[in-house]
């Protein structure tokens, strides 16, 4: 009697906890720092949260709060998601590093992703970013085969290494088809202006480029270029209903593919701290369908993204010259990921100063 | 290409001009409105839905200059009926136009939107240098040229723009004479809230077909700015306008030319530029007085 | 029938202390009709609104740190608005005072004393008084309107401290971001119960500068010559005060106050330079002056129902679900009713019948 007894409250002991357990639900939450209505940047980000919910169904719940300023405002916002029972906490921008280092060592069984961003000051606190540059290399290449002024107008934010290394890399990929081909920088200083991006394209097209690509958030500089007729190269997201006849390709930044495979981490209690910084081959830089383009030009975009994409060609090899013309990576040479993570020079071609 | 530039200011100086020139009619008759861009804003997201949802541009037009005055009538009914503080309400409106704007506007986010077009006339806008800028723009840059006149002939021509002149600078003096004060502060106000919301509808219609947050981006506040720095005379609100419209295309070209000049100080120069010239206007006190509403922002009550 | 306003002999001491109440219940109940048209459950979401952040100590500590720049840079405004000087440029200010105070963590960072903070602060506040110096002087030598040059200097502050951080300024340690150095500790604004939450001092600022100009402006001399150049310059004239002086005098206290919650906010909350480091505090601080009625005490509860706000959009955010855009325009009503209930201390309201039925008038 005693032996059935013992038996029964063993295996209830054993099935309630696999139960709650069962009902124990995931919670990801995630932290915008535009709203995801931008349909850029923070919009992005919510679809790769929206990605999870479709995978997971179920076990998991997702929590999110947009427009959150960097500063006071973000450590509050972190804190507050840490408090609340969040097992992982997804921080989207640049701007929340020290935040989110700061709560994450307040909180040390949440962890912590922190976008585009460099410290990890402890074991909770993973960094992640994605080789948008890899995008850029091939809208460099079709811009090159395109464009018959050989100048293309960039409009772009802040002079940070991601977007210097975007410039970079689409130069170098146009000048693979046109040795001579120039890049006119127009500083937007914001992330997300629909006027003063319209405004920018227009000073850009109105002396004489004819591509125009960018590396802000909004849709108005693709609109203004379909309004020309000028070929351009959308941002963050698919962005053809703006240019059906005008937009070339885009960069996709789809985050779907880490955000599952993190959270998913965080349900098997495998979870351990990364830096990671992948692109094309990893499925996180997706290219917008090719269109509004001649066979042939398709034909070479598509070649050179799969050659990216099996990982047979980096975009920085040399040989490459630096904008004053001496040497910066020899015949063969690949880049080093450091150098690229802090870059600040351009290389030949670039029509702008950089500040020092 | 001069032509596209000058096309260009054209159209990032219109819908500060409207604003601006309905601020003008609005101060003018003694009251400052300092929501210029919660109606600007709600005129933007009322043109936007409706245009989109009619498929009709003059639609949306017409529904922002609505929406517009009527935003302006809840400010008309708290500062001239209940007589609470100009600048605190002022304030309010633009906080509730900002917040109702993102609310409603959140169905259209990612919606291309739709243009107006612009005028064409078959010899006249052919014309080499000058046929684009003149004959072939969109047709709210032709309103806003002949807002601009139509007010200044309202104000210095007319006996209604005497009227209101004289409840803008000294409404006790006027009530003596039995003018409507009130009244005619309720009928300026609506219409800089007209104005504001046509200027809305503009940069949702034209400047950037599509309807985001905030898109207004300040230029409520760089036209109030504008009505002060033009002394609230008519045709400087235009020059204003279009210097701050030359300043801020111009430092684009400029960094796009290649020129090594730190970008946040062009990006500072319609600023600092509107400033200086400032300045040089005001250093005219007689000019100043003589044009500024003596009676701005002061609240009037009727005693019987 | 319309409405008409009889002014009252003297303010109604009544509406005095009930108004603001009033004004609460009314946004309370048109939020609740809000909410209801939003498909929200009011209660609920009042609940997170107003209640939820006051229920954890950690969140009052919150509520500190969102509304501490708030008051501090309200209650040096409330000074310039009484008057009848609109300093509509504090955020420029509350930059520059911000700048000022970094110079010696950032440009000479081995200079670790001590000393070092408090010596940041007095400076934040001179950068502060120095950049509202500007359109004060421009008004009074050259009558240029405040309004516009103080605005336009904001725009001007803030690419200037863009250009900063990215240039000169930028951290040789970080990777060519757009950022100063982190402050070492000797220029960090301590908590106050770092056990408990991290509200640092500059709350403790903010409290102290209202209680020191509500004393000024309610006991002394100078208090009583800012409300009369105010309200009568002429009568200011008389009275031997200098109204160009008022406008030095006016603007120099509040830039200093816009300054200190800038050195504050960056020496408390962020520890370093970055190209934005306000999300238009100096701004909503305005809205803060207005609703503590201009006044000191006032502009604290003021700051802190703000603040309230604020955290309570956010709990709203993720509990119920509500937009972050219902936030603006509940902070909107709020001060329309305010500022409507505030017309009931000054003036009493009555409803006449048109000429026909004279001398039938209902009081209010």
């Amino acid at each position: 009697m005693k032996k059935t007894i013992l038996a029964l409250a063993a295996s209830a002991a054993v099935l309630i906890p696999a139960s709650a357990l069962a009902q124990d639900k995931t919670k990801a939450c995630f932290i915008y720092v535009g709203p995801i209505g931008d349909f850029g940047w923070s919009y992005q980000h919510d679809q790769g949260r929206l990605d999870v919910e479709k995978e997971f169904g179920d076990k998991v719940e997702t929590a999110y709060l947009e427009s959150v300023p960097e500063g006071a405002d973000a450590e509050r916002a972190i804190e507050r998601f840490a408090r609340s029972g969040c097992d992982i906490i997804f921080t989207t921008s640049f701007g929340y590093m020290d935040a989110t280092n700061k709560i994450a060592a307040r909180f040390p069984d949440v962890k912590f992703e922190h976008a585009t961003g460099y410290k990890r000051e402890h074991a909770n606190v993973s960094t992640y970013n994605s080789k948008f540059h890899e995008g850029r290399y091939v809208q460099g290449v079709i811009a090159g085969s395109l464009s018959e002024a050989g100048v293309a107008g960039y409009i772009a934010s802040f002079p940070i290494p991601e977007v210097v290394m975007g410039i970079n890399a689409f130069v170098l990929g146009a000048q693979t088809v046109n040795p001579d081909f120039k890049v006119k920088v127009v500083w937007a200083n914001t992330w997300f202006d629909p006027g003063k991006e319209a405004d920018a394209a227009k000073a850009l097209i109105d002396q004489g480029v004819d591509i125009i690509t960018q590396h802000t958030d909004s849709t108005a500089p693709i609109q203004v270029a379909a309004e020309r007729g000028i070929k351009a190269f959308g941002q963050a997201s698919d962005m053809i209903a703006f240019g059906p006849e005008t937009q070339l390709t885009s960069i996709i930044d789809d985050w779907g593919p880490y955000y599952i495979e993190r959270v998913r981490a965080v349900m098997d209690g495998t979870w351990e701290q990364v830096d990671i910084w992948e692109g094309m081959h990893e499925g996180h830089v997706v290219m917008a369908p090719y269109t509004n383009m001649p066979d042939d030009v398709k034909t070479l975009a598509e070649e050179t993204e799969a050659k990216i994409k099996s990982l047979e060609f980096n975009p920085f090899t040399g040989p490459v010259n630096k904008q004053d013309g001496s040497a910066w990576l020899a015949d063969g040479e690949v880049a080093e990921d450091g150098v690229l993570l802090g870059l600040n020079f351009y290389v030949e071609g670039v029509d702008d100063q950089l500040p020092q | 290409m001069f032509e596209a530039i000058l096309i260009t200011i054209a159209t990032a100086a219109t819908p500060l001009l409207i604003a601006a020139m309905g601020e003008l009619v609005v101060e003018r008759s003694g009251v400052l409105n300092l929501g210029v861009e919660g109606m600007m804003i709600m005129g933007a997201v009322t043109g936007f839905g409706v245009a989109l949802t009619t498929g009709s541009p003059w639609l949306g037009i017409a529904a922002a200059i609505v929406v517009g005055a009527l935003f302006a009538l809840l400010f008309g009914f708290l500062t001239l009926t209940l007589v609470t503080n100009q600048v605190a309400t002022g304030l309010a409106l633009t906080l509730l136009g900002l917040g109702l704007s993102g609310m409603i506007g959140e169905a259209f986010i990612g919606l291309p939107g739709v243009k107006l077009g612009t005028l064409y006339i078959p010899y006249l806008t052919e014309l080499p240098y000058v046929g684009r800028l003149l004959f072939g723009q969109d047709p709210v840059f032709y309103m806003s040229i002949m807002l601009t006149a139509g007010v200044a002939y309202f104000l210095f021509y007319t006996k209604a723009g005497l009227t209101l002149r004289s409840v803008g600078d000294n409404h006790a003096s006027a009530h003596a004479l039995g003018i409507r004060v009130i009244a005619i502060r309720y009928l300026a106000v609506m219409f800089g809230g007209a104005c504001s919301g046509l200027a809305g509808a503009y940069l949702a219609l034209v400047y950037v077909p599509q309807w985001v947050e905030g898109m207004s981006a300040g230029r409520g506040w760089i036209a109030l700015a504008l009505v002060v720095f033009a002394s609230w005379r008519p045709w400087r609100v235009l020059a204003g306008a279009y210097l701050f419209g030359a300043v801020s295309i111009g430092q684009l070209h400029a960094q796009a030319l290649g020129w090594p000049i730190p970008s946040q100080l062009l990006s500072a120069l319609p600023y600092l530029a509107t400033i200086v010239v400032l300045v040089l206007i005001s250093r005219n006190r007689r000019l100043t007085m003589v044009n500024t509403p003596a009676s701005l922002g002061r609240p009037f009550v009727p005693d019987r | 029938m319309r409405i008409e306003l009889v002014k009252r002999p003297q303010q109604s001491a009544l509406f005095s202390a009930l108004s603001p109440f009033i004004a609460f219940g009314l946004t309370v109940v048109a939020g609740a009709i809000l909410f209801a048209l939003l498909g929200k459950d009011p209660v609920t979401t009042l609940y997170y609104y107003f209640i939820d952040p006051l229920t954890e100590t950690w969140s009052l500590h919150e509520l500190a740190i969102k509304a501490a720049p708030l008051i501090l840079i309200a209650v040096g405004l409330s000074v310039c608005f009484m008057s009848n000087n609109w300093n509509i440029g504090a955020e420029g200010q509350f930059i520059m005072g911000a700048i000022a105070g970094s110079v010696l963590p950032v440009v000479f960072p081995e200079f670790q004393f001590w000393f070092v903070l408090p010596l940041m602060l007095l400076m934040g506040m001179a950068g502060g008084a120095a950049y509202a110096a500007i359109p004060a002087l421009l008004k009074v030598k050259f009558n240029t309107n405040e309004i516009l040059t103080s605005l336009m200097l904001v725009y001007v502050a803030q690419l200037f401290l863009d250009w900063l951080v990215r240039g000169p300024w930028r951290n040789p340690a970080g990777f060519n971001f757009p950022e100063t150095r982190n402050f070492h500790q000797y220029a960090i604004l301590p908590e106050i119960l770092p056990s408990v939450g991290r509200a640092h001092y500059g709350f403790v600022f903010a409290l102290v500068a209202a209680l020191v100009l509500w004393f000024v402006m309610s006991r002394t001399i100078k208090g009583f010559e800012v409300k009369v150049l105010g309200q009568s310059p002429r009568a200011g004239r008389f009275a031997g005060f200098s109204a160009g002086r008022m406008v030095l005098f006016a603007f120099a206290v509040s830039g200093a106050l816009a300054g200190l919650a800038g050195i504050s906010e960056v020496t408390g909350a962020i520890g370093q330079l970055r190209p934005s480091i306000s999300p238009g505090y100096g701004f909503t601080a305005i809205i803060v002056a207005f609703l503590g009625r201009l006044n000191p005490l006032g502009i604290v509860a003021a700051g802190l129902v703000l603040a309230l706000t604020y955290l309570g959009g956010e709990a709203a955010q993720i509990s119920v679900g509500l937009s972050d855009k219902v936030v603006r325009a509940f902070q909107g009503m709020i001060l329309f009713f305010v500022l409507a209930c505030d017309t009931l201390i000054h003036y009493r309201i009555r409803l006449v019948r048109p000429a026909a039925g004279a001398g039938e008038a209902r009081r209010v």
